[in-house]
């Protein structure tokens, strides 16, 4: 599976994003994200970004006020991972302008297309911000 | 009209953000709106309500699975826009079972063959993510086409939904694999191998065995890739690869460390580590490297490059824990690091260091540093000592005194909250072994004289054990009516019901104890022989005894009517025997007035009693039961219809042998109450006489009773009572640190050891029962046999799978054939060296084979037979894929 889900949450713990991989109901999702949004800001800036989570593990890092979680498989490339998300970053930064958490709440399904570009059934399939960011110009240029 | 008054999504958002308090009730009432326009024919107003309905789905938790119907209504639409929020919510919103999943087959269909670029993108990613059996068995054709699309997104979208079909449809792949395979090899187009590595990936995590025929494949691009992405998951699939097929690791293991040491990428570096470490441990100087590496890694900065290299020293530690000795230092260093993750970290490796004879010094530092730690990593540490010191029936523990000790100082430590752990290790080592019962007791004694200790509600566990043992082993105890003064201390009400129910039968236990070694030492004159007992006379006094017998009444008396039933039998239970031995009693106690028969009863009474509670208890073999033969005659299965019948006639003969226990109570009453002179000391030797009968009859299933009595003199010279192990001082943390690191984890360090290892009971290791982890692998049984079909065999037979989907069975055995002819082709025209490689890696499948069900080993048997069968007849078939099952490049 690689990626399980990609969270993006503010720094109150409020969900701004969720894309899940796998199926959970909405139920365990909301456990999960509680859990998760727990554990993980909690955490300073002294401390490592990746935190055991039952049997995976999640890949955070922090953006101002958004944090980006990342659940992996416990085999999956942590760094690579940490790399993704400042891709991520990168890619939504060259499409919003410095993007900000109201940019996200905002298009959201933007950012979830982007997603879809980047990763496919779990796995990284696009690494290139251009041909991410391709599709949702010509979805622009469509509608 | 609607559409004027809808709000858009934008209003809702805005909406939510000025929600502080009544965001459910504003989440509500949008509900409302949303069910209301959803209904509306108006493309524009439904699309917009499903959009809204979304949003609140995906960040709100509200339920959206009932609106799934208008779902699949917006991706219907003509327009772009409303069809991009269809395909959102749905893969949102749906899963495998949604009933109406079936309706969007040739809506999905349709878009695949649509000739805008983006709509053949929404349905790709729709069928990735919902895809079941059906849609993608109806999709297959569609994306097998898009595979070969000239347009490279679309292809590249095409071969990451190819995992999600090969999940669900594994026919699936007699379709897709060559075309998959084909574009590993379109290296002018990185997007296209960067999709196709992560599908390779996955799919060899799987089943690792099916892809070693694409090694040169995979080599190549290992080789000549410079997209650290790709590099990263070849690695991955190599990682899975090379423990196959060693020729194969004799062949990576250079690229990996050359691309190891000239990369900037930490991610890829980090990769090749873990590689080495997993895969390539044979290949010591590959590890030494890599070691160095992670020597880097620790000293970084960064904590998630420190946290890194300790994980990657637990990858290599049951291999070469040499790698970790090196950074003990580090490791020890990392105990007290700001983060808990890199402290958990380095507390796994600090265990993996563990061994025989540092195993002291490093479990009192730790249970040092414990006791600082806030109580989370405190427990942390005290669970992993328990596990390691107690692995494999405490294989590491040479000193069971000590080990005992470091329970008991355990147990007081403020946060312990391992106390069921602890419980369990106290009986099991009590249990288990002999010689280490004196100090067992000792421990516990202590335990049960600390009335502080019962208000910790963590601690009643370990409390229970400690009253067991000194109740169970009550002869080791020096001055039993302090302990009956401990077990019966008014703060035991303090305990749940359970623990003082073990406390009143083990207070019950010492009575008995303390009577017999009264009445043994007062009328030894009677010829019995104090062998046994260690107990210092002085102790039980004729006062002692009225104090004990007072102290009951006392203290047990109010239980009686306790609300408890344990607790209320098993006062009634000492109560009870204290009425009884009350009156024969009281004679002896006043020696002025003694009458000799009263003694005498009372003695019989008091060893009854007593022998049936020094019976050892010993472990019984979990499947002890099983070894059992039954008997000739018997029948397990039969009907119990007329067992009644059978009952009534043979009920009294068959008693004896099916409870010696039962029969023994009933000679220990009646023996009570017919006080006769003659049988004087029958009732014990009855008891014990039935059990030596059983244990000679089934002496198999007893454990063998090492009953070696030297350590009873050995424990005269007990060490004061309150003094415990922990006379380290506490003071210093780091100097403590810094002088483990100095002094232990030198590998085979020979410790002064001054006794010797006490014997440990074992049970036969083949208790536990094999787990079979293989049984759930149906699907991926099928997905690898389709695999290794497509891998090796004919194309034809591949190609018109699709066409003759009712007769797949019939192909899958022609293909089969088709393997055998190929074997056999391979087999005669192919030169020796290669015949012999291809015969030993047939081999190595068939070994590894085995572990797998019964039903492969019939399949491969029945193959094998085949192939010898027609090696002669050399009949190769038309067209043959050329890949054989281990590649050139491994030569």
């Amino acid at each position: 599976m690689g990626i399980r889900f990609i969270l993006m949450v503010n720094k109150q713990g409020q969900t701004r994003l969720a894309q899940y991989y796998e199926w959970l109901t909405l139920e365990e999702r909301r456990a999960l994200e509680g859990d998760i949004v727990r554990k993980c800001l909690a955490r300073n800036e002294q401390q490592c970004s990746f935190v055991e989570h039952s049997n995976y593990k999640i890949v955070y890092r922090r953006y101002a006020s958004l944090f980006f979680l990342v659940g992996v498989d416990n085999d999956e490339n942590e760094l690579a991972i940490l790399e993704f998300i400042h891709l991520l970053v990168e890619t939504m930064d060259r499409h919003f302008g410095n993007v900000c958490e109201l940019d996200i709440m905002f298009h959201l399904e933007k950012a979830h297309f982007m997603l879809e570009e980047m990763v496919m059934n779990g796995c990284i399939v696009e690494t290139s911000k251009s041909n991410i960011l391709s599709p949702i110009q010509l979805m622009e240029k469509t509608s | 009209m609607d559409s004027l008054f809808q709000r858009s999504l934008d209003d809702i958002i805005k909406g939510l953000r000025h929600q502080q308090a009544g965001e459910s009730a504003f989440v509500s009432k949008v509900l409302e709106e949303v069910r209301r326009e959803i209904k509306s024919t108006d493309s524009h107003t439904k699309s917009t309500a499903l959009q809204k309905l979304t949003y609140l789905h995906s960040i709100c938790f509200v339920d959206m699975s009932w609106a799934a119907f208008h779902a699949i209504e917006c991706i219907s639409y003509p327009n772009f826009t409303h069809k991009k929020v269809g395909y959102l919510a749905i893969s949102q919103s749906f899963q495998e079972s949604t009933p109406v999943i079936l309706l969007i087959s040739n809506q999905l269909r349709k878009d695949l063959k649509s000739n805008v670029e983006v709509e053949v993108s929404l349905a790709l990613e729709c069928l990735s993510r919902i895809g079941n059996l059906d849609l993608c068995r109806d999709l297959t054709p569609e994306v097998f086409t898009l595979m070969a699309s000239s347009r490279i997104p679309v292809r590249k979208k095409a071969i990451g939904v190819v995992l999600r079909l090969f999940g669900k449809y594994p026919d699936a792949v007699r379709v897709c694999f060559k075309r998959l395979v084909e574009s590993l090899e379109s290296s002018d187009s990185p997007p296209i191998v960067s999709a196709v590595i992560g599908v390779f990936c996955e799919l060899a995590s799987k089943d690792p065995k099916a892809y070693l025929p694409l090694a040169p494949e995979f080599y190549k691009i290992l080789v000549d890739s410079r997209n650290n992405w790709v590099l990263i998951k070849v690695l991955k699939i190599f990682t899975k690869l090379a423990p196959l097929e060693p020729r194969l690791a004799k062949k990576i293991v250079e690229p990996i460390c050359e691309l190891m040491s000239k990369t900037g990428a930490k991610s890829l570096m980090f990769e090749c580590i873990r590689t080495i470490l997993t895969s390539l441990a044979e290949h010591e100087s590959a590890v030494k490297l890599a070691a160095g590496r992670i020597n880097e890694l620790l000293i970084d900065e960064d904590p998630n490059l420190r946290y890194l290299g300790l994980h990657a020293l637990a990858i290599v530690a049951p291999k070469h824990i040499w790698a970790v000795l090196e950074n003990k230092e580090f490791v020890i260093k990392s105990l007290s690091d700001p983060d808990p993750n890199i402290k958990l970290e380095s507390l796994r490796l600090v265990m993996e260091m563990v061994s025989e004879s540092n195993v002291v010094e490093i479990c009192r530092v730790l249970v040092n540093y414990a006791t600082k730690s806030e109580p989370e990593f405190c427990n942390v540490i005290l669970g992993s000592i328990l596990s390691t010191c107690s692995n494999n029936v405490y294989e590491i523990i040479v000193d069971f005194d000590w080990y005992v000790s470091l329970l008991g100082e355990m147990s007081r430590i403020q946060h312990c909250q391992k106390g069921e752990e602890i419980e369990n290790q106290l009986i099991d080592i009590g249990m288990r072994v002999q010689d280490v019962r004196p100090e067992l007791v000792r421990v516990g004694r202590d335990l049960l004289m600390d009335p502080a200790l019962l208000g910790n509600p963590f601690l009643h566990r370990i409390l229970s054990a400690a009253a067991w043992l000194c109740g169970e082993y009550v002869e080791f105890i020096r001055n039993p009516v302090e302990l009956m003064e401990s077990l019966l201390q008014p703060r035991t009400s303090l305990l749940p019901p359970s623990v003082r129910a073990v406390y009143l039968e083990s207070a019950f236990k010492a009575l008995v104890f303390c009577l017999h070694s009264y009445l043994k030492s007062a009328h030894g004159e009677n010829g019995e022989a104090s062998g046994t007992t260690l107990i210092q006379e002085n102790h039980i006094t004729p006062d002692s005894v009225l104090h004990l017998l007072n102290l009951i009444d006392m203290a047990v008396g109010p239980l009686s009517g306790s609300y408890d039933v344990e607790i209320q039998e098993r006062a009634r239970n000492i109560l009870g025997f204290t009425e009884l031995i009350k009156p024969v009693l009281s004679d002896s106690l006043h020696p002025q007035d003694e009458r000799h028969k009263q003694q005498v009863e009372a003695s019989k009474m008091v060893r009854l009693l007593h022998d049936t509670f020094s019976d050892e208890l010993g472990p019984v073999s979990m499947s002890a039961q099983g070894r059992v033969p039954v008997p000739d005659g018997l029948v397990l299965h039969e009907n119990l219809a007329d067992l009644e019948a059978v009952c009534g006639s043979s009920l009294p003969a068959s008693s004896a042998t099916i409870s010696f226990e039962g029969s023994h109570n009933v000679e220990g009453a009646t023996s009570i109450f017919i006080s006769d002179q003659k049988e004087e000391s029958e009732p014990s030797s009855e008891s014990t006489s039935l059990l030596a009968e059983h244990r000679k009859r089934h002496g198999l299933y007893y454990l063998p009773s090492e009953k070696n009595t030297e350590h009873h003199e050995a424990n005269n010279d007990y060490p004061p009572a309150n003094e415990l192990k922990s006379g380290v001082t506490v003071s210093n943390d780091a100097q403590d640190l810094a002088k483990l690191a100095e002094q232990s984890f030198l590998p085979k360090r020979k410790s002064k050891q001054v006794k010797a290892r006490p014997v440990v009971v074992k049970l036969d290791e083949g208790d536990v029962l094999p787990i079979s982890s293989k049984i759930p692998q149906a699907k991926d049984d099928s997905l690898s046999e389709a695999v290794r079909d497509v891998l090796l065999g004919n194309k034809a037979a591949a190609d018109s799978v699709i066409r003759k989907k009712g007769k797949e069975k019939l192909n899958a055995k022609e293909q089969e054939d088709d393997l055998d002819h190929m074997d056999s082709q391979s087999g005669t025209v192919q030169n020796p060296v290669k015949e012999r490689s291809k015969r030993s890696s047939r081999k190595q499948n068939a070994d590894e084979g085995d572990h797998g069900g019964d039903k492969g080993k019939q399949k491969r048997r029945h193959r094998h037979g085949k192939h010898r069968t027609r090696e002669g007849v050399q009949n190769p078939p038309a067209n043959v894929i050329s890949q054989t099952p281990v590649p050139d490049l491994l030569l």
